[in-house]
């Protein structure tokens, strides 16, 4: 499995790979949000929560039909469901490379762009803090997705669809906790209710996305 | 070493082989034979377990199987080293010293994977079977785009290093390998164009 994440991490860096194109779109989106709703700094930094996660969500969304799409296509997914690795160790590995190349960065440049919102000086800490536990959930979910979908010519728009609703949980928690953090509230149970969110979906989802990746082999 | 009896196998919900049975001893191959349609690919991704059978039991030692098709699963942004290594590593085996001389890649090994031509991904393909170190290969044309010379480069690799070894392998081609090796013409075993337990009726 490390030498899958290797691999995948890899891959990822290489030419073509697609890494860091979810950076630049969520750093796109937010710079285009003061164009558009104005630069009163009041106003921004009230929607900044709401902003930063909503960017970050579609920028993970972005790359999820990569995820086993190119495996798929080139053989390497059918080759591996007949290696000794177990497919839910392969699910689990490729939502933990979507991850590491995608949610990780987001939280790491999400406190750069909340200074260009002017985000609650107070909300940095919950701003890293709810990404860094919420974006793991949406890399796992996504990867879910995107093992329905292997198959599926232009599957990434269905994706899409499937994925989105099933990230609102993160978004209003992840949102809310950063919220209360900027108005000096406790944050803590927003941020509990999506640690809990994170560790179900990696409870889980890997089994079901092992038996979709089984079936959608056939 | 491996065991087929009585397997019935479907494609897209339709049976196309009914009642295949055959066994094959170590150290011995089996050639799958028939027209195209017959269901050579389906009865190999059955026998390696990529889908179930619908009727009939295949035996084979437990995680000695492995498969290879027309697609090589090469990644095109990883040179030759480094795709045969991750395989090796996956399968929790080391890099045998010849392997890239076995199938002549020796020239080619720092060569991107997406640089090379469509004969040099199918070596690298099957050099993959060298490295893996499984016992029981199921090949589905595994000489397509190769040439005369490497053709026999990859029969000899098999006679001499994976039959002699104890392995086995039943390889569906159109082609003579050059390897002594019985054939098994699927034609008989064409299943009825009404036969039952494919489709799922409550869906049509």
């Amino acid at each position: 499995m490390i030498a899958l994440l290797w691999r995948d991490l890899r891959l990822a860096i290489r030419a073509g790979g697609g890494f860091g194109l979810g950076l630049a779109f969520f750093l796109i989106v937010v710079v285009l949000v003061p164009f558009g709703v104005g630069p009163e700094t009041a106003l921004l930094s009230r929607i900044a929560p709401g902003i930063l996660w909503v960017a970050s969500l579609l920028a993970a969304l972005l790359s999820l039909d990569r995820i086993f799409a190119l495996d798929y296509e080139d053989g390497s997914l059918a080759l591996l469901a007949t290696s000794p690795l177990p497919m839910e160790g392969v699910a689990m590995t490729k939502a933990l490379a979507h991850w590491i190349t995608t949610g990780l960065p987001l939280t790491f440049a999400a406190p750069v762009l909340g200074f260009l919102l002017s985000l609650a000086p107070e909300a940095y800490f919950y701003l890293l803090l709810s990404l860094l536990i919420g974006t793991p959930a949406l890399s796992m979910i996504g990867t879910f997705g995107a093992a329905l979908t292997v198959g599926l010519r232009r599957g990434g728009l269905l994706l899409s669809l499937l994925v989105l609703p099933l990230y609102v949980p993160t978004l209003i928690f992840g949102a809310e906790a950063v919220r209360r953090g900027a108005e000096g509230l406790d944050p803590t149970g927003a941020l509990m209710l999506m640690g809990g969110i994170t560790a179900g979906c990696f409870a889980l989802l890997p089994f079901a996305t092992a038996a979709t990746l089984r079936i959608n082999l056939r | 070493m491996l065991t087929v009896s009585g397997v019935t196998c479907a494609r897209g919900g339709v049976p196309v082989l009914a009642d295949v049975s055959f066994s094959v001893e170590a150290g011995h191959a089996l050639i799958l034979r028939g027209p195209n349609g017959i269901g050579k690919t389906t009865l190999l991704r059955t026998l390696a377990g990529l889908q179930p059978a619908i009727e009939g039991e295949v035996s084979y030692p437990e995680d000695e199987g492995a498969y290879a098709s027309h697609a090589d699963g090469i990644k095109t942004a990883l040179t030759v080293t480094e795709n045969l290594k991750f395989w090796a590593d996956v399968h929790g085996a080391t890099l045998p010293g010849d392997i890239l001389e076995t199938f002549d890649l020796a020239d080619l090994k720092n060569r991107m994977g997406g640089t090379l031509s469509a004969g040099q991904k199918r070596r690298l393909g099957l050099a993959r079977l060298g490295v893996i170190g499984r016992k029981v290969l199921f090949l589905d044309e595994p000489t397509v785009s190769l040439d005369g010379f490497s053709v026999r480069l990859f029969a000899s690799w098999l006679q001499d290093k994976h039959l002699a070894s104890g392995g086995v392998a039943v390889i569906a081609t159109h082609i003579d390998l050059g390897i002594a090796a019985p054939e098994l013409d699927l034609t008989p075993f064409k299943a009825a164009p009404d036969a039952e337990g494919g489709a799922d009726e409550a869906f049509l």
